[in-house]
């Protein structure tokens, strides 16, 4: 299957990724080629055959719901690239 | 006149094991140790690329408290060790980048659990080893920060993702090393750099502050050059941790308590699955040659043993991977930590602008894999049905390990190809993976270890066993180690990487 400039765009936009026209093309080439590998699964069947979303088969791993200090507000604000006062800063999300 | 035999640039040519039993016995200090191996893997760095941050000030501190350890009859078997870790692994205050422009300066507020672990047993950290991109790729080469050249030939790749710790591991700078392997990224880089590296089972060691790229298929783990320090490294970091709900509540055991037991009546299967179009004339007769040891030396070795969903891996992993990819990678938004772009005119501008800026090419290819996967209209006939195949690919395992102890096949089709050969080409870059990947999807454990060379370049073997049993795996490459001295055998001395 062959990927158009649209999907690519369309990929791109879902999930939020920023790309030149250049990049369009060879994405869209490049993605089209390991889309068509896929088609192998076809291959197998795999009716009534559940899904593993995990290999290791641990369910509902529980702790003690006992308060504890939380990560220290001026180390993780260091990391933020703008902040204001006790507060990262955002741009406008509605102008 | 220094003692030859005191000499620490000597000793950290020795295995881990023996390092601590000299800095146990006297004979050379924690600090002198470090300095060693400062001294080497920085006269190293130009020709490998294997490092992206040196720790040398920390390190020294380390070694110090090390010594002070030592005085006092209170080292850990790791105490004083020199070690390299993966850059995806997060250290306090420390940057770590993921060899992505993305955290170029992110500095961690916690200790990835595994890190922790290793600094409450003393081991000195000399600094953060180069990789792929939240490794994603099999050379190296998707680092923003730089390649890593295999030091068995400079023109050629380690392998990846975790590139720069095997080849500091086989260039003598350290002992041991850290890696994360979701697809191959330790066992096919110790393959290509002629050493071992180990894939724990799924869930036996804390993914606790490694950054995160497929959550469900990796796994941290060690680098040495015999099966004793591959042991002692992953009994340092294995077991249960409260705070990595996938961990397993399955007892740590003594990973060297079997390394007597050899390799008589060891049950191998050998799967024709793993023999792949394309697979090296070199590395088939190198493989091929090492399963004739464990024959000669007692193991029953069957050859009628097949794995037939192994052919759905390769779309299976690049379907699995990059959907969990894409969902963990949209945390990186230029708002709470990372780069940021701050020039285009709305928010969701300067959001685009930041992820399609930070991220290099191949992660960029992930992403886009996994959103198109995981899309309305797609989710069935992609996310749903790997999904799906990966059941069959797990049964395959379970019933091929069934009635025998472990399984040998090749670590890597080829050996380290050449910087650029396969950068352009993304699906030639994933075959590389072809023999790795689907012990991630079932979750078994993994191991690779030198058995050869073809066209003067190592070869690997890979050991895959039962879930939890890694402790099979490591008496088996000791005995193996024993029969065998391809572990032994260093790259060529030549003056860009000083001994």
């Amino acid at each position: 299957m062959s990927l158009t400039h649209d999907e690519v765009r369309h990929i791109a936009r879902l999930a939020r990724l920023g790309l030149a026209p250049e990049e369009v093309e060879r994405f869209g080439d490049q993605l089209s080629t390991i889309l068509d590998h896929f088609q192998g699964l076809n291959a197998f069947d795999t009716e009534g055959v559940p899904p593993t979303a995990q290999s290791f088969d641990l369910t509902n791993v529980e702790r003690d719901d006992a308060a504890r200090p939380s990560a220290d507000r001026a180390e993780v604000l260091a990391n933020a690239p703008r902040t204001e006062g006790a507060y990262v800063r955002v741009r406008a999300v509605l102008d | 006149m220094v003692n030859p035999a005191s000499d620490p640039s000597a000793i950290l040519d020795l295995p881990a094991h023996e390092q601590a039993a000299r800095l146990r016995s006297g004979e050379v200090t924690a600090r002198r140790l470090t300095q060693a191996a400062l001294e080497r893997v920085h006269a190293q760095e130009p020709a490998l690329g294997a490092y992206i941050t040196f720790m040398d000030n920390q390190a020294l501190a380390q070694a110090d408290a090390a010594d002070a350890r030592l005085r006092a009859g209170d080292a850990a078997p790791l105490t004083g060790i020199p070690v390299g870790v993966k850059d995806l692994l997060s250290t306090k205050g420390i940057r770590t980048t993921a060899a992505s422009r993305m955290l170029e300066d992110f500095r961690p507020i916690i200790d990835c659990t595994v890190v922790a672990k290793l600094r409450d047993a003393g081991a000195v950290f000399v600094g953060k080893t180069n990789l792929d991109e939240f490794a994603m790729g099999s050379s190296t080469e998707h680092s923003a920060f730089g390649h890593t050249h295999n030091p068995w030939d400079l023109d050629r790749v380690p392998g990846g993702s975790s590139g720069g710790s095997a080849a500091t591991v086989a260039a003598g700078g350290v002992p041991l090393s850290l890696g994360t392997d979701t697809g191959g990224s330790i066992r096919q880089p110790a393959a290509l750099c002629g050493i071992l590296g180990l894939k724990p089972t799924y869930g036996r060691v804390s993914r606790f502050g490694v950054i995160a790229f497929a959550s469900s298929l990796e796994q941290v783990g060690p680098f040495g050059r015999d099966a004793e320090d591959v042991a002692l490294l992953l009994q340092a970091i294995a077991g249960l941790d409260p705070n990595d709900a996938t961990t397993a509540p399955v007892p740590v055991p003594d990973y060297t308590a079997g390394f007597a037991r050899g390799l008589d009546g060891l049950r191998v299967g050998v799967p024709r699955d793993f023999f792949v179009d394309g697979m090296e004339d070199g590395v088939r007769e190198a493989v091929e040659e090492a399963i004739a040891v464990f024959e000669r030396n007692g193991a029953v070795v069957d050859r009628d043993v097949t794995l037939p969903t192994v052919s759905a891996a390769l779309p299976v992993y690049y379907i699995i991977a990059p959907s969990e990819a894409s969902a963990n990678l949209a945390r990186y938004d230029g708002v709470k930590y990372g780069f940021s772009y701050h020039d285009a005119s709305t928010m969701w501008e300067e959001m685009e602008q930041t992820r399609g800026r930070g991220f290099g090419d191949e992660v960029k290819r992930r992403i886009m894999i996994g959103t198109y996967a995981l899309s309305a209209g797609y989710y069935d006939a992609y996310y749903l049905k790997a999904q799906k195949v990966r059941t069959l690919i797990r049964r395959d395992f379970d019933a091929a390990l069934a009635d025998h102890d472990l399984l040998l096949t090749p670590t890597s089709p080829t050996v380290a190809f050449r910087l650029g050969a396969k950068t352009d080409d993304p699906l030639a870059m994933y075959l590389n993976d072809l023999c790795t990947l689907p012990v991630n999807i079932a979750g078994n454990p993994g191991m690779s270890v030198p058995c050869g060379f073809s066209e003067g370049l190592p070869v690997g073997l890979q050991l895959i066993g039962r879930p939890f049993e890694e402790a099979t795996l490591l008496s088996a490459a000791h005995a193996y180690g024993a029969l065998t001295d391809w572990h032994l055998r260093r790259p060529p001395a030549r003056s860009e990487i000083p001994l």
